[in-house]
């Protein structure tokens, strides 16, 4: 039987995944980011790590909800674009916004609890960026490789605290990060709640 | 074929060309247009183009340090009747009216009255003030502003010995102010001044900035500039003045009480709750360069705050 050549969708959601960074970097060099460009890259990476690890979350209930399975070919990606925003953004704040000064940078871990959980939130993407690659699922065995990839969940908690934390007044933006989270992660607990799984078994 | 007469109130080929190095690349196209309609129908000048103030004078307490641009001054700033976004301000401003404009002055003062702000542009001396300006965020500008010393505003009106501070208020129309129109903060914006801090010679009433008058943005027709405090006491769009006995609470201080306080002078030392003031980043700069105390008006205000934990007043 001859297999079928499958679109190669992959490259496209990459490319997709990759732009928002290329405006960035087009803006900087073009001077589109307005007065403050640290302040707008910084913002962005921010923007776009949290909507990338609220995509991630998003896709099995998209199996779930609305059926389609071929979703979950695009989640270890989505997953690692979370991480590489998450990452760059953390990147940014040290290497470029405070330029290195590490006295500053060690006194707002300590006293600032929106960078210590945005800090924490971006070191604990680390082990699951690193374990991504289907090999680790081997190496690690499925149910402990599940169990470490559960701290996705506090880690988006975290990263909407975070933002909630850091806006001056207008916590409107926050807030719908947040409803959308709650959303994803009741769906969730739903589904193990045992009247539901009661009812499912009967 | 249209003859053009010149009169003498035209404005001159240099300023309208010197207007359009102004402008914003992304409103070149407008200005372009408005150029053309400007040269065909003079008299549409005067809508299409901020007007520039006559007769100004420098002041001795402009700083000497390079002015930021103008597309910095006029697109990034914090104005939240317009948007909180830092460019809402430039986008959503474009319908704001700020004339005919009046602001009452009254309270604990002998003569309370109107103040009209083109008696204002006509009858006091429009100085330009070149002042650093401290945002509570840590980012800082130099702004060539346009004003008068708030001081000899306020002395016609005659406050009384029972004043002690001053009360200002922010207009509130949510179809000119579309941020108005969520509970973002308590409107109307509400700041205060002690007695003697609104009569320092450092405190201006601005009425323009670039030699020009004032753009919707930065507060148009008329807002507060008091270069010794971070920038959220500068209120914008005054529509009343009052004398009181007691410190006004200012709209900041009922929004996060253990952010912002009355005074708000820039103190590298008081760290805002949520970042440090240690630093802050001059726009267009990379590296970001120590905060002075009193952003570097000590010399003249230190004296008015002497005896006071300036940490427990912040």
């Amino acid at each position: 039987m001859v297999k079928k050549k499958k679109f190669p969708y992959k490259p496209f959601v990459f490319v997709a995944c990759l732009l928002p960074a290329c405006w960035l970097v087009y803006g900087v060099f073009t001077g589109l980011l307005g007065a403050n460009p640290i302040e707008a890259v910084l913002r962005d990476l921010g923007d776009w790590a949290l909507r990338f690890l609220l995509l991630g979350l998003a896709i099995s209930p998209i199996r779930r909800i609305i059926g389609w399975a071929w979703v979950m070919r695009y989640r270890r990606m989505i997953g690692l674009f979370a991480f590489f925003y998450a990452f760059m953004h953390l990147s940014i704040y040290i290497g470029v916004d405070q330029f290195f000064d590490w006295p500053t940078i060690w006194k707002d871990i300590v006293k600032r609890p929106y960078i210590t959980i945005g800090m924490a939130a971006v070191l604990a993407l680390v082990p699951l960026a690193v374990t991504s690659p289907k090999t680790m699922v081997r190496k690690l065995g499925g149910a402990r490789w599940k169990a470490l990839h559960k701290l996705v969940y506090p880690i988006a908690i975290a990263g909407v605290v975070h933002f909630f934390l850091l806006v001056k007044a207008d916590i409107r933006e926050p807030l719908i990060y947040g409803a959308i989270l709650a959303f994803l992660l009741g769906e969730r607990l739903y589904r193990r709640l045992p009247t539901r799984g009661f009812a499912r078994s009967s | 074929m249209l003859i053009k007469k010149t009169i003498a109130s035209d404005p001159k080929s240099f300023e309208i060309t010197s207007r359009s190095t102004y402008l914003k690349r992304r409103d070149f196209l407008k200005g372009g247009a408005a150029l053309a309609g400007a040269m065909m129908f003079p008299w549409s000048l005067q809508a299409a183009l901020p007007k520039k103030i006559p007769n100004l004078v420098k002041s001795p307490f402009s700083t000497d340090e390079p002015v930021n641009k103008y597309d910095d001054v006029t697109g990034y700033n914090n104005f939240y009747e317009f948007g909180t976004g830092k460019s809402d301000p430039y986008s959503n401003s474009g319908d704001f009216k700020s004339r005919p404009w009046s602001v009452t002055v009254d309270g604990l003062c002998d003569k309370p009255g109107q103040l009209d702000i083109e008696d204002l542009m006509s009858k006091f001396q429009q100085e330009e003030r070149i002042y650093r300006m401290r945002c509570v965020e840590a980012w800082s500008m130099v702004i060539p502003w346009v004003g008068v010393q708030l001081s000899s505003i306020l002395n016609k009106f005659e406050p009384n010995s029972k004043a002690k501070y001053v009360e200002f208020t922010t207009l509130v129309d949510p179809e000119q102010f579309p941020g108005q129109k969520y509970p973002i903060i308590p409107w109307p914006y509400r700041e205060g001044l002690r007695m003697d801090e609104a009569m320092h010679p450092l405190t201006v009433m601005a009425t323009g900035i670039f030699g020009e008058e004032l753009p919707p943005q930065n507060g148009a027709p008329l807002r507060l500039v008091v270069p010794w405090k971070y920038g959220f006491k500068g209120i914008k769009s005054i529509v009343r003045i009052r004398f009181v006995e007691k410190q006004p609470v200012s709209t900041w201080m009922t929004a996060g009480p253990n952010e912002y306080g009355f005074y708000a002078n820039v103190n590298p030392e008081v760290d805002h709750p949520r970042w440090s003031q240690a630093k802050e980043r001059r726009i267009g700069e990379f590296l970001r360069r120590p905060t002075l105390p009193f952003n570097g008006y000590g010399e003249e205000v230190a004296d008015l705050y002497k005896g006071m934990d300036l940490r427990k007043f912040f």
